[in-house]
């Protein structure tokens, strides 16, 4: 479990996170909502460290992230996936070598093992055939399932999503929804995915934390956010005209 | 430039830009030096370190042989012609054009003038591949994995241009100083045993080893400055590309200011 207590963060005086306490449970998908500039990117990033936070702090699994010396930070390093918006891939290196890279630098692992490791990987993402392409030659849904399959490589027990369905049509959104959903799952990690995207709000969030202007505005499940009375949160949840209209036939059916 | 407040002098508004920049330039200096400690660790992987030192060898310094070479020919072959120009009088000897050639091309154009070449090819390459890098969030995924990306990236860039400027700055005297020998074979301006001559008069080894030892500190302000310009990068194309020519602005003057300090130091 990650568990965030009391993050403050400020740019240039300006505050970005305010006082911003959370739980992030093991084996569910845990996500962090708001509009854009409300936080969230600062959050993800200050949770793995790529971003140092005023105050507060970052446990996983009991351990206070930000007190941690620097060889416990790189053990900790290990145990971490990260899908990041635009996958993030290595432009030089092939799909294979993208997802053989973690075990090249962390393991004691021979080259057919990492081979062999890397190619489960690629096939639990259903990605087949693509391994000698780069990343450059294949389309941004490929990119996101190496990306996913580079993530968990090394068996990770914390994975984070900075918003994964970005760029990606509605189908293949929900693929990748549906793909981290069932490795979170599976695997029993504690991913936090960092969305504004409605659909994987409503499909997979198992535990969902809605922050608006740097502040904790509202934290429950997907099936809370339809009773949900929190004006702010409905404001944002139901600004599209197709949620808008499944809410009125929700509260109609309800009457 | 700011303009000045009310009843404010512009030597004043003047003065508290330069302060502005000169504390800025600290900062900088600063943040370079910090990436330095970052850079100079033990590599997670020696096997993966030497092939990335292998890349890099490959794709910067063999990238550029073809260009050093054909600039260095030319500009030998300038050098002969123009000097042979200023010292044609009866009183200095023909071979004075061969002697003058050779300690114009060793002293300073296959060391300064090369590396400030270099700085604009090398430099700029490594800044914007480094800097593109870091747009596309591919350093932050080597952060998060764990690896020392400054040290994994940059530290085989900085071993390989240290390594092979040297040899290039070689191969840059030797071409310049064939380039001199093709005008004194194929025009009649000077013969070419007298050419051949003057290069072999008074000759000081000590100005070979010299050029190499410039070589050595210029390589590095190339590659570690421009590391530092790319690994800094916040934003996006645009300030790849400013970053990419702030590196050869920056490199070219500390190379500038550097070779004055080593030949000082050097040759006196």
């Amino acid at each position: 479990m990650i568990e965030v207590k009391n993050i403050f963060k400020s740019f240039d005086g300006k505050p970005v996170l305010r006082d911003i306490s959370a739980q992030f449970h093991t084996g569910k998908t845990n996500l962090i909502i708001g509009k854009s500039g409300s936080g969230k990117t600062v959050l993800m990033k200050s949770i793995v460290g790529l971003i140092k936070p005023d105050s507060g702090h970052v446990l996983y699994d009991g351990k206070d992230f930000l007190g941690m010396s620097e060889n416990d930070v790189k053990a900790l390093r290990c145990e971490i996936g990260m899908l990041f918006q635009g996958s993030a891939l290595f432009d030089s290196l092939t799909v294979l070598e993208n997802v053989m890279f973690p075990l090249k630098m962390f393991t004691r692992q021979s080259a057919a093992e990492r081979e062999k490791r890397a190619r489960f990987c690629l096939e639990r993402v259903n990605l087949t055939g693509a391994d000698r392409q780069f990343p450059s030659e294949i389309s941004g849904g490929m990119q996101k399932r190496v990306a996913i399959a580079r993530a968990i490589a090394l068996n990770p027990k914390y994975l984070f999503c900075d918003e994964p369905n970005s760029g990606l049509d509605p189908q293949t959104s929900i693929l990748i929804d549906e793909l981290v959903r069932d490795i979170t799952r599976e695997y029993n990690i504690t991913t936090i995915i960092n969305t504004h995207d409605m659909s994987s709000v409503l499909g997979i969030g198992d535990n969902i934390i809605f922050l608006n202007q740097g502040e904790k505005e509202w934290v429950g499940t997907s099936n809370d956010i339809y009773t949900s009375t929190n004006e702010k949160l409905n404001d944002f949840i139901f600004a599209s005209n197709l949620f808008k209209t499944v809410k009125e036939y929700i509260d109609h059916k309800n009457d | 430039m700011r303009l000045p407040l009310q009843g404010q002098p512009y030597a004043a508004c003047e003065e508290t830009e330069f302060i502005k920049m000169f504390f800025q330039s600290l900062h900088h200096f600063g943040d370079y030096i910090l990436l330095q400690k970052r850079i100079f660790t033990v590599p997670d992987r020696w096997s993966e370190f030497f092939r990335r030192f292998i890349d890099e060898a490959g794709s910067l310094i063999i990238g550029s042989i073809a260009i050093v070479v054909t600039i260095s020919l030319f500009i030998g072959a300038v050098i002969t012609i123009q000097t042979q120009l200023n010292v044609s009088s009866p009183l200095l000897p023909a071979y004075t054009v061969g002697l003058v050639t050779r300690d114009t091309l060793l002293l300073e154009f296959s060391s300064s003038i090369m590396c400030l070449l270099l700085a604009g090819k090398i430099g700029s390459n490594i800044a914007s591949e480094i800097g593109t890098m870091r747009v596309t969030e591919q350093i932050d995924a080597l952060d998060i994995m764990g690896v020392n990306s400054a040290n994994y990236l940059i530290l085989p860039k900085i071993a390989a241009m240290v390594v092979f400027i040297p040899v290039l700055v070689v191969f840059s005297m030797a071409a310049g100083l064939f380039g001199g020998y093709l005008v004194a074979s194929f025009t009649s301006i000077i013969p070419a045993s007298r050419y051949i001559y003057g290069l072999q008069s008074y000759f000081t080894e000590y100005y070979i080893w010299y050029t190499i030892i410039k070589s050595f500190f210029f390589a590095f302000v190339i590659s570690s400055v421009a590391s530092y310009f790319g690994y800094k990068v916040r934003g996006g194309a645009l300030e790849v590309g400013k970053a990419s020519t702030d590196s050869v602005v920056v490199s070219s003057v500390t190379i500038l200011l550097l070779d004055v300090i080593l030949t000082k130091l050097l040759l006196q």
